[in-house]
């Protein structure tokens, strides 16, 4: 730890987390070729199409890019609504 | 054997690129290596005042292109290390009158004649950035600790990979170490990693590089300039030397407030 984390509070991040991760995120767009909202019309596009077979739960499905140095990923989460909960309806 | 082409590029302007060129080469030159260094910023020429040789132009590449003189008279030859030579860009002519085949043309020549030919690139990814690039056997790609700065510098590496480039390097320029002590500035380390490529050098930001431009006198011929230092350090890499990167010092109080030492 650095003596000026000592005098932050921890829940804000230093500039330097700060523009880390912004630009880790906008790379990620930039190398895939894919606005944020070009990836947010793709996610709700998958979500339809599973949503035919699957009965998906829509509010909790996550579409993002996992980067390692070589390569970059589309990683879907895609949870579904428990059978459970549908038998009630 | 034909001397190394290696140019400086960055994608975003103002980074840096100049400045770079005009110690890299000076610093080559200080070892005793063959330099020509080449302004390719038509329209925008820099490199001629940065190394003090602004009064002594008389022909340009884009009249070596146009075939109104020889090699040797586009040449300027620099004083103080007379194994240094530029040749100047136009200042009053476009980019569009370069094509990438006479820049190549250009800097194999050049290459015949010296150790090592430095390529001061344009700011951008266009026209510019192609013909800077086309002959390098090397590219050294300059940015600051800025997020605008790192994502253009990824743009022109991603660029660069297409074009079949390998062994392209990154310097990391105005590193202001007490910034980053206090976590407001990007660690060179995260910088490296984010763009994945190799590191060569790491220059901090320092006052002594206005002063040095004012006289046309690059930071790298001052001994006690801490940019001079770290550019040294990357012409001694250049030459194949593994130089250890050591970490930054924070300028004292009075050279931040005033400039001295
Ligand atoms: N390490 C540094 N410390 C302080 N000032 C610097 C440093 N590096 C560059 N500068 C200053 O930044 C400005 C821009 O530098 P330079 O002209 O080399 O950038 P450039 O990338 O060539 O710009 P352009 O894209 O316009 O060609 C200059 O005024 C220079 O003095
Ligand atoms: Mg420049």
């Amino acid at each position: 730890m650095r003596i000026a984390d000592l005098f932050r509070r921890r829940s804000t991040p230093s500039g330097q987390d700060i523009a880390e991760q912004r630009l880790r995120l906008v790379l990620a767009h930039d190398r895939a070729n894919i606005s944020p909202g070009m990836l947010q019309i793709l996610k709700d596009e998958i979500i339809a199409v599973i949503s035919k077979h699957l009965d998906v739960d829509a509010d909790k499905v996550e579409v993002n890019f996992a980067e390692d140095q070589h390569e970059t990923r589309l990683m879907a989460d895609i949870p579904l609504q428990s059978t459970r909960n549908r038998s009630k309806n | 054997m034909a001397g190394k082409i290696i140019t400086i590029t960055s994608g975003k302007g103002g980074v840096g690129k100049t400045t770079t060129t005009a110690n890299l080469s000076m610093g080559l030159a200080i070892l005793g290596a063959r330099v020509i260094c080449i302004d390719a910023d038509i329209g925008l020429r820099n490199l001629d005042m940065m190394l003090g040789l602004e009064n002594r132009i008389v022909y340009d590449l884009v009249n070596l292109i146009e075939g109104r003189c020889r090699f040797r008279q586009a040449l300027i030859r620099d004083k103080r290390f007379p194994e240094l030579h530029l040749m100047p860009a136009a200042q009053t002519r476009d980019k569009k009158d370069i094509r990438e085949e006479d820049m190549e043309r250009i800097a194999r020549q050049a290459a015949e004649m010296a150790d090592y030919v430095l390529i001061d690139s344009p700011a951008g990814i266009e026209h510019g950035f192609r013909y800077s690039t086309v002959a390098a056997d090397q590219v050294l790609i300059v940015t600051n600790p800025e997020v605008t700065a790192v994502r253009d510098a990824d743009r022109v590496i991603g660029l660069l990979e297409a074009e079949g480039h390998k062994n392209s390097k990154l310097i990391i320029n105005r590193v202001k170490p007490e910034l980053v002590r206090r976590n407001e500035m990007m660690d060179t380390s995260a910088i490296v990693d984010i763009l994945a490529i190799d590191l060569i050098g790491i220059i901090p930001e320092d006052s002594d590089i206005l002063f040095a431009s004012n006289r046309g006198s690059p930071v790298v011929l001052d001994k006690n300039s801490a940019a001079g230092q770290a550019f040294r350090e990357v012409t001694y890499r250049l030459q194949g030397q593994d130089v250890p990167f050591t970490p930054l010092k924070e300028p004292s109080l009075l050279k931040k407030l005033f400039g001295l030492r």
